[in-house]
Order: structure tokens, then C-alpha cells, then sequence
């Protein structure tokens, strides 16, 4: 597919990136790509200039700290943080990366672009919801740290805005993690899923239910599903799911993944 | 935008619109067209390449994108017009009826080959999950794939 006609930039910083975008209204930063070129092709996003993240080292790389704090930049891919072995502190994040579509896609699908696309059927928002993750957001007035549960805005949507980047995220020490889904295929789109993590009490984020992750408590996972009601989900429906079916699936899978947590 | 990438070891300097998705700009620019065009969306696989070393598809990279990058291509494969031991093993095995996967096929598996001479056969399935074959016959591409394993 012919894309419509776009300017490429490729900054050689992280403060020329930011540049570019304050000064071009028309700007998307382009991270792995994965999701953005192909909404391109459809018209879906018809942005006036790219400014390819590629290449910013300073926003690649996992760094795991003394009290276990993982620190994961915005551009590293699916396919880096399963292979990394600071990355394992925190087993739940390789495991659900190798779950998401095929080689190719998580070979340059990156975790920054996961969560900055925010597309409801995401894996990562609703795990990074769950596992407490800090958001570091980078503009023009400098850095601000935003806690995963305020990020998420709507469909599309996160509190990176316009001439803004998001450029790493900290995950604090934890193991007591579960993901479930229910997918298009093996590894495809999901349905529904759910994001839980143990820490005294459950912490389960539901997706595919809203525009963002839906967070609850718990004090067990017998007390999920009756949360899940309460929530009172009026989740979206397609071809794939009715909204009833959908909220049923959010009641089982936040479950099956608040039951993996209390497992480990 | 003037780009310079090195495909399958030769350096091909050309002057490329920023719109110009990687796997127009090998087919149309290079002619080098045995990277197929399956589904556009990034499903298929039909397009992938192995780009600085990692398998990706080519669908869903720009060709400016490529500047300076090292690219693979199905005609890199074989040298002197002798086939690799896994295309000779495609033929042995029957594992293409069409042909039309076949490209990102042999692609996937030689990637999956070099970082892991020896896989399982779950992990010749996880490995070839994103390409696609429409006539269905993924199972003498995985036979053909195992055949290579070590």
C-alpha cells in the first residue's frame, strides 16, 4: 500500500525528537512501527511527519536496581525483554511478550509503543495497571513520573500527549503475577483479558472491558468475579464477543489470573 | 531521501520517498521481487526479511528506514544457484504447493535456524507463527524444517 505522503525525520537525541514534535503539529513518533505503519495504510493515522525513535539508545535497555526495581526503556522491544535477564525479576512481563502476535511483530514491536498506542485489546496496559508500573514522561518542561493507572486516558489515548514521549518505565520488585486471555487464534487479538498481582492484596486490571484497564481489588481470588459484577462492565461488543459475553469472559479471566498470582 | 543498504551483500544507493514501505522498495526499486506482497496488514508474513539480523516483516518498515541497515532476502539464501540444506529440504518434503509463503517461510525458519540450530517442534510452530499459508500446508513445512534441525 501507497502511504500517504510524509516526511521522516530521524532525531539523533532524545531532546531533537522532542523538538521535532513540539514544532510539528502534524508529528507521531514512529517506535517499532508494529501498529502505526499499518494504520497508515488504511488512513486510520495520516500523520504529516514521522519522527523515528529508532536508534535512540538512551531509550533502550532493562536496568534492574538493588531493591529490585526494573527500569525498562520506552523502545525496547518484546523480542529484548524476553531474552533479558533482568528482566526475569519480574517473570510475568517476558511471559506475556511472548505471547503477543509472531517473531516479526516482537522482534520490532516495542513496550513503549504497546502502552503509548493504548488500542484497548493490548496486552500491556491492563499488566502494567496491575503490576504497579511508574510511567516517566518526557516534554519540554522536563521529565514527570505518572503511575500506569493514570496514563491510560481513553481508546488511543494516553497522558504521553502531543510533543511528549514517554521514555521508560519502572516496575517494582514483585513475582506473585498472572495474565489470562482469551484470543483471535493462538497468540493473536484478544478478546478479553485480565492482569493480576499479588502484593498483600490483588491488584487485577481487566481489558478489552473499556476504553482503558479497568482496576480492582481483591482481597482473594474468590472475591474477583463478585468484584468484577460490582464493576458493573458495560463493555464493547463486535463480531468476536457480545457485551454480555465479554463481561462473562472478564469475570473468568480475572480468575484464572488472580488464581495464577496467589499460585506463586 | 537518499538511502544506502547493503541487500544480501551488494550496496544499492537510490533516492526513496519517505512513503515507501520496504518491501515496494526491494520488489519495485531493486527488483528483486522474491519477497512477496501477501496481505499488506503485517498478518501474512509473506514479506519478511531479516533486517540487521532480526527476522521482520518488510510490510511494516520503511525503505528510508533501512539506511545504512544490512538486509536479507530470499535470493541471498542459496549461493551460486545451489540451495540451502533447508530450501532442499522444502523441495524434498513437498512443503510448498503454491508457493506464495514460501519466501517469508524459508526466511522465519532461517532465522529460527541460526539463533537455534536445534529446535523442538513446538518451537518450529512458535517460531513460523507469523507466516501463513493459504493452501494449508504447514505440516511438510514443519517436516521440512525438522528434516534441518539438528
Amino acid at each position: 500500500m501507497l502511504l500517504r505522503e510524509v516526511e521522516y525525520a530521524k532525531p539523533a537525541s532524545v531532546a531533537e525528537a522532542l523538538e521535532l514534535l513540539a514544532a510539528n503539529d502534524g508529528a507521531r513518533a514512529l517506535a517499532g512501527g508494529q501498529t502505526l505503519i499499518n494504520v497508515m495504510k488504511s488512513r486510520a493515522a495520516s500523520p504529516d511527519m514521522l519522527v523515528d525513535l529508532n536508534g535512540l539508545e538512551e531509550l533502550r535497555g532493562i536496568e534492574l536496581a538493588g531493591d529490585g526495581t526494573l527500569t525498562i526503556g520506552a523502545m525496547t522491544t518484546y523480542s529484548e525483554l524476553m531474552a533479558s535477564a533482568e528482566a526475569k525479576a519480574r517473570p510475568i512481563l517476558g511471559e506475556v511478550c511472548a505471547t503477543i502476535a509472531d517473531v516479526q511483530v516482537r522482534n520490532r514491536g516495542t513496550i513503549g509503543g504497546n502502552v503509548c498506542s493504548n488500542d484497548p485489546t493490548n496486552h500491556l496496559p491492563p499488566l502494567m495497571v496491575a503490576v504497579g508500573a511508574r510511567m516517566t514522561i518526557a516534554g519540554a518542561a522536563g521529565e514527570r513520573e505518572v503511575p500506569a493507572e493514570d496514563f491510560f486516558l481513553g481508546v488511543y489515548m494516553s497522558a504521553a500527549g502531543p510533543g511528549e514521549l514517554l521514555t521508560r518505565i519502572a516496575i517494582p520488585a514483585g513475582k506473585q503475577d498472572g495474565f489470562a486471555a482469551v484470543t483471535l487464534g493462538a497468540d493473536g487479538t484478544c478478546i478479553a483479558n485480565a492482569a493480576a498481582s499479588m502484593n498483600g492484596s490483588l491488584r487485577v486490571a481487566l481489558g478489552c472491558v473499556d476504553a482503558v484497564p479497568v482496576l480492582l481489588t481483591a482481597e482473594s481470588p474468590e472475591g474477583v468475579a463478585e468484584a468484577v459484577r460490582a464493576a458493573n462492565l458495560t463493555p464493547p461488543f463486535d463480531v468476536h464477543a457480545s457485551s454480555e459475553y465479554r463481561a462473562h469472559l472478564a469475570e473468568v479471566l480475572a480468575t484464572r489470573a488472580a488464581q495464577e498470582a496467589v499460585a506463586r | 531521501m537518499d538511502v544506502t543498504v547493503t541487500v544480501n551483500g551488494t550496496t544499492y544507493e537510490r533516492d526513496v520517498e519517505p512513503r515507501k514501505l520496504l518491501i515496494h522498495f526491494l520488489r519495485d526499486d531493486l527488483d528483486l521481487t522474491g519477497s512477496h506482497i501477501g496481505c499488506d496488514t503485517g498478518n501474512c508474513g509473506a514479506c519478511s526479511v531479516i533486517f540487521d539480523g532480526v527476522l521482520a516483516k518488510s510490510c511494516m518498515l520503511l525503505a528510508v528506514q533501512a539506511n545504512g541497515a544490512n538486509v536479507e532476502t530470499v535470493e541471498g539464501l542459496g549461493e551460486d544457484g545451489e540451495l540451502t540444506p533447508l530450501q532442499q529440504a522444502f523441495n524434498e518434503h513437498h512443503a510448498l504447493q503454491c508457493g506464495y509463503c514460501t519466501p517469508g517461510m524459508l526466511m522465519s525458519a532461517t532465522a529460527l535456524l541460526r539463533e537455534n540450530p536445534s529446535p523442538s517442534e513446538d518451537e518450529i510452530k512458535k517460531a513460523l507463527q507469523g507466516n501463513i499459508c493459504r493452501c494449508t500446508g504447514y505440516w511438510n513445512i514443519l517436516e521440512a524444517v525438522k528434516s534441518v534441525a539438528k
